[in-house]
C-alpha cells in the first residue's frame, strides 16, 4: 500500500542524500556535535602559545613569568633526578595512606551508625559542628605533637577525606529502597546478606562520589602539609624553590601537580566507571 | 527523576566535570520521620555526646602532669575570651575574613559568569574544557609560593590565592547546572518568548541553582583553608599568622583559642550558607521530597 | 485514496489560521539520514480544533515542533494568520506532555502562569487581571501561590493550560498533553479543553495518540501515515457541539468514526512494510 502523493512542496524537496543544512534555528537538532578532541587540543595549543609568546613579547615581566618552554624544559631536566620523584613519592604516600585510612574508617563508621538510627541520632551534632572546620585549623597541633613527621601530614589528610566520605556513606545507607528491603527480608535473606546484596550496591555510588572527592581534596592537603609544616614532598620542595628565587623551577612544580591532579582525577573517575558499572548513571554517560 | 543525576544541595556535589555525581541525599531531612523523637530526647542527642567528649576530656586534661599541649576547656575558654574578646579581633580576624568573603565573592561572580558562557555555547566549552581540567587540577596551596613572589604578602596575594583556588567548583558545577537545562522547559521558555537576560535569570541559573549551589559550598570550603595557608605561609597578621605565632612561642592555650575560633568560623560560614541555601533552594527540596513520595 | 488534500468543507468559510505546507523534516544522524516528516500539507480554519493521531513514533512531536517554531524543518513551510513561522511565533502558546518539567519548578503557580505576559511587557494590572481569569477558567483558583510540585500531575497540566490561555493565543498547540495522567483526570481535562475552546474561540491543534481522544475532542480528526509521514486521512467530526463523556462515547456516529480512524491507523502501521522512496 503506498501512501506517497508526490508533489511539489515549496522547498521543492532536498537532495536525495539528505545533506541540506536545516536553517540554523537555535534548536537542539540543528546544531551540530563539535569535533571535541580537535577543539580540545586547539585550547591547549592556544594556552601554550600564550603561556609562549606574552612574556617573550614583554607583555608580562618574563621575571616572574617564564616563557612555558623554559618552565616546560626545567621540569623535564628535574624528571630525570632522583629528589624530584622522590618527593612526588612522598607526597603521594601521605595522599593513599590518609585516604585509605580515611575510606576504611568512614565506611566502618558509617555503616555501624547507619545501620543503628538510634544510636546515630546522638552523633549527628557533633558530626554537624567537626564537619565544618577546616582541616588546617590542626596545623599548629600537629606540628606540636608529630613535627615534620608523615603523621601530621596523615592526621590533616585523614581528617579533611573522613567527613567527605563518611557523609556520603550515611546517605546511601540512609538511601536503601524500603521496598526493596523488604524484599530481601520476605526472601529470607539475612542481615549479612542484606547488607551485601541489598544495603551495599545502593551506597556505593555515594562512597564513589565521596571518595572521588575526597581523593581531590587529600592531594591539597597533602601538600599543603608538605608547604606549612616542611615535611618532605612537593610543596617542601616549592617552599625551597620559592625561597632559592627559582621562578621557573616553581612554575615546573606547579605543572607537575597539576598533572599529578589530572592523573588522580582520571584514576578516580576510571575507578568509579569500573565499580559501578552498572549503575545508570554510568551507563548512560556512555551511552553519550 | 532518577536520583543519581541529581544534585543535593548540602554535598559538594559534581565538583568534576564529565560524570554527574551519584546521588546524594538530604542532609538535615532524616530526622523528619514518623515518629519523631520528643524535645526532651531530642535536647539529648543534641547534647549528650558533646558534653561527654568535653567532659572525658576535662577529666584527662585536669590530671596533674598531663600533657603540655593538651591544657583544660577552662584553659582554653579563657584564653579565647582574652584573645579574641579584645582588639586582637578587629586587627586579626576581621581582616583575614574580609579577604576570606572578597576572594570568595569574586570566585563566584567569575565562576558563574564563564560557567554560563561554557555551558551554553557547547564549541567554546569542548575547546577550554582540557585546559580547565588542568588548571582545576592544581592543589591550590601551591600557588601561595608563587603568588608572594608575583604580589609580596599584601592582601592582594592573598585573595588571589582564594580566587584561584575556589573558582574551579563554582565554575564546573555551573557549566554542569546548565547543560543539563531540561529541554522541554528550555522549549516552552522559547515559545513564550523569553529570551535574553530573563532567560538567563529565571530559566537558566535557577535551574542550575542547585549544582552552583554545589559548587559554592565546595568553594567555601576550600576559601577558609586557602585564607589560612597563605596566612601561615607567609604573613604579618590575620588569624592563620596569629595562630602559628602561638604555635611557635609555646603559647598553647592561645594557639588552641584560635584553633578553636577557626572552628567556630569554619561552623558559622557553613550554617549561614545552609541557610542561604535552604532560601535559594527551597523549591529544589520540595521537588525532590514531591518525587520520593511517588 | 487519499483524503487529505484541501477537501472544501466547512473551513473555506473561515480564513485559514494555520498552514502547513508540504512540510518535511530530515534527521541528519551522521552517516545515515533520516527522513522523518516527508510531506505534510493541511490547514486548520480560525477557530477550528483539530485532533492529529497516528501510529507511535509516527513523528508527531518533530510536526509538532517544526510547527512551534521550536525546529526547522527541512522543506516545506507552517503559516500562522498568512506569516512565515521562523522562531516561535507570539501568537503560538504550546502546552506540552511533560507538564513537569515544562513548569518552573522554582516559581509559583501564580508565576508561571504570569511570566510569559511579564515577557510580553503587559501592565501590571492586566497581568493579573488574566492569572485570575486563566486560572479561575481551568479551576486553580485556590492554587495561584502553591509551587507545581505541591500539585498533583492533572492539576499541573491545568497550570500549564492556565498559562497558555492566559497567553491569549491565535492557535493553541498541545502535544499529547493527557497522556500522563490518570484516566479520570483526563476525562475531566478534555471536557476542560472542549469548554475553554468555545469560550475563547482559540485554534487548537491537538495531538494525540488516543484515537477515542481525538474523536471525542476534534471537530476535525487528521490521521497521519507511519513514519515518513504523510496526512493519510482527514476525518470530519459530524458529532454535536455539546460533548458528554458519557452520551457522546455511547453515540452510534462516535464509535463507527473511531472504528475508521482505528482502521486507517491500522493501515498506516502496515505502511511500515512499504520500502522508503
Amino acid at each position: 500500500m503506498s501512501t506517497t502523493h508526490t508533489r511539489d512542496t515549496v522547498a521543492a524537496g532536498p537532495p536525495p542524500d539528505g545533506t541540506r543544512r536545516p536553517r540554523p534555528l537555535n534548536s537542539a537538532f540543528s546544531r551540530t556535535a563539535p569535533n571535541r578532541p580537535l577543539l580540545g587540543a586547539l585550547g591547549i595549543a592556544g594556552l601554550l602559545a600564550l603561556w609562549e609568546l606574552a612574556p617573550r613579547l614583554g607583555a608580562v615581566p618574563e621575571r616572574y613569568f617564564p616563557p612555558v618552554s623554559e618552565v616546560l624544559a626545567t621540569l623535564a631536566e628535574r624528571a630525570t633526578t632522583a629528589p624530584f620523584w622522590e618527593a612526588v613519592g612522598h607526597t603521594l604516600y601521605g595522599w593513599a595512606l590518609g585516604l585509605g585510612i580515611a575510606l576504611a574508617a568512614a565506611i566502618l563508621l558509617g555503616f555501624a551508625l547507619g545501620a543503628a538510627p538510634r544510636l546515630r541520632a546522638f552523633t549527628t551534632s557533633t558530626v554537624d559542628f567537626l564537619r565544618p572546620i577546616p582541616s588546617v585549623a590542626l596545623i599548629p597541633l600537629a606540628v606540636l605533637v608529630y613535627g615534620t613527621d608523615i603523621r601530621s601530614t596523615l592526621l590533616l589528610v585523614v581528617y579533611a577525606c573522613f567527613w567527605l566520605i563518611y557523609i556520603q556513606v550515611l546517605y546511601g545507607v540512609a538511601d536503601v529502597d524500603p521496598v526493596a528491603e523488604q524484599t530481601a527480608r520476605s526472601y529470607g535473606l539475612g542481615r549479612l546478606a542484606r547488607i551485601r546484596y541489598v544495603v551495599w550496591p545502593t551506597t556505593l555510588p555515594y562512597l564513589m562520589t565521596g571518595l572521588r572527592l575526597a581523593a581531590a581534596v587529600g592531594l591539597i592537603l597533602s601538600i599543603t602539609a608538605q608547604l606549612i609544616i616542611g615535611s618532605p614532598g612537593i610543596g617542601d620542595q616549592i617552599t625551597n624553590a620559592q625561597q632559592g628565587g627559582a621562578v621557573a623551577l616553581v612554575y615546573a612544580w606547579i605543572v607537575a601537580t597539576g598533572i599529578l591532579g589530572v592523573v588522580i582525577n582520571i584514576g578516580v573517575r576510571a575507578l568509579e566507571r569500573r565499580v559501578l558499572r552498572w549503575h545508570t548513571s554510568v551507563r548512560g554517560e556512555a551511552a553519550a | 527523576m532518577s536520583r543519581p543525576t541529581t544534585v543535593e544541595p548540602g554535598t559538594t556535589g559534581a565538583a568534576g566535570t564529565g560524570s554527574p555525581p551519584a546521588g546524594t541525599a538530604p542532609a538535615r531531612r532524616t530526622r523528619r520521620r514518623p515518629g519523631a523523637p520528643g524535645p526532651g530526647l531530642r535536647l539529648l542527642h543534641v547534647l549528650a555526646l558533646p558534653a561527654l567528649i568535653v567532659g572525658v576530656y576535662w577529666a584527662v586534661t585536669a590530671q596533674p602532669g598531663a600533657g603540655f599541649y593538651t591544657p583544660t576547656p577552662a584553659a582554653i575558654a579563657s584564653a579565647f575570651a582574652d584573645l579574641w574578646f579584645s582588639e586582637r579581633f578587629f586587627v586579626d580576624v576581621l581582616p583575614s575574613l574580609g579577604r576570606l568573603l572578597t576572594g570568595f565573592a569574586i570566585a563566584a561572580v567569575l565562576g558563574v559568569g564563564l560557567g554560563v558562557l561554557l555551558g551554553l555555547d557547547a564549541r567554546v566549552r569542548a575547546t577550554i574544557e582540557p585546559v580547565l581540567e588542568f588548571l582545576r587540577a592544581i592543589p591550590p596551596p601551591v600557588l601561595v609560593p608563587l603568588m608572594i613572589m608575583l604580589a609580596g604578602i599584601d592582601d592582594s596575594m592573598k585573595i588571589m590565592v582564594i580566587v584561584f583556588g575556589c573558582v574551579w567548583p563554582v565554575l564546573l558545577n555551573t557549566v554542569e547546572g546548565v547543560r543539563a537545562v531540561d529541554p522541554v522547559l528550555s522549549d516552552t521558555a522559547r515559545c513564550y518568548g523569553v529570551s535574553g537576560l530573563t532567560r538567563l535569570r529565571v530559566l537558566v541559573l535557577r535551574s542550575a541553582g542547585p549544582q552552583i549551589m554545589a559548587g559554592l559550598r565546595l568553594a567555601l570550603a576550600l576559601a577558609i583553608i586557602l585564607m589560612v595557608i597563605s596566612e601561615m605561609f607567609a604573613s604579618s597578621s590575620g588569624l592563620g599568622f596569629a595562630i602559628v605565632q602561638f604555635q611557635r612561642t609555646f603559647a598553647i592555650p592561645e594557639m588552641w583559642a584560635g584553633m578553636v575560633l577557626l572552628g567556630v568560623i569554619g561552623f558559622v560560614l557553613s550554617s549561614l550558607f545552609e541557610l542561604v541555601e535552604g532560601r535559594v533552594l527551597g523549591w529544589y527540596r520540595g521537588l525532590r521530597a514531591a518525587n520520593r513520595g511517588e | 485514496m487519499n483524503h487529505q488534500n484541501h477537501q472544501p468543507n466547512h473551513q473555506g468559510e473561515r480564513p485559514a489560521m494555520l498552514k502547513v505546507t508540504g512540510l518535511q523534516k530530515i534527521y541528519n544522524g551522521g552517516a545515515t539520514a533520516v527522513e522523518a516528516v516527508r510531506d505534510l500539507t493541511f490547514e486548520l480554519a480560525e477557530g477550528e480544533l483539530v485532533c492529529l493521531v497516528g501510529p507511535s513514533g509516527c513523528g508527531k512531536t518533530t510536526l509538532l515542533k517544526c510547527i512551534a517554531g521550536l525546529m526547522a524543518p527541512t522543506g516545506g513551510t507552517v503559516e500562522l494568520a498568512d506569516r512565515p513561522v521562523l522562531a516561535p511565533p507570539p501568537g503560538m502558546a504550546v502546552v506540552f506532555q511533560e507538564y513537569g518539567r515544562s513548569l518552573f519548578a522554582w516559581m509559583s503557580v501564580r508565576d508561571n502562569v504570569e511570566l510569559p505576559l511579564k515577557e510580553k511587557k503587559l501592565p501590571k494590572a492586566r497581568r493579573t487581571e488574566l492569572v485570575t481569569e486563566s486560572l479561575e477558567a481551568v479551576g486553580l483558583t485556590g492554587f495561584a501561590d502553591s509551587y507545581p510540585w505541591q500539585l498533583s500531575g492533572g492539576m499541573q497540566q491545568r497550570v500549564a493550560i492556565a498559562r497558555a490561555i492566559a497567553y491569549e493565543p491565535q492557535v493553541l498547540l498541545m502535544d499529547e498533553p493527557f497522556a500522563a495522567v490518570d484516566a479520570q483526570t483526563r476525562a475531566d481535562l478534555e471536557d476542560l479543553v472542549r469548554e475553554i475552546w468555545q469560550r475563547l474561540g482559540v485554534t487548537v491543534l491537538f495531538v494525540t495518540h488516543d484515537i477515542d481522544e481525538a474523536v471525542y475532542l476534534g471537530e476535525r480528526v487528521l490521521v497521519l501515515s507511519n513514519s515518513p509521514t504523510v496526512v493519510q486521512d482527514d476525518i470530519t467530526v459530524d458529532l454535536p457541539v455539546e460533548r458528554d463523556q458519557l452520551t457522546t462515547r455511547q453515540d452510534e456516529r462516535f464509535t463507527d468514526l473511531r472504528a475508521r480512524v482505528y482502521a486507517q491507523i491500522q493501515r498506516a502501521k502496515r505502511g511500515t512494510d512499504q520500502p522508503v522512496a
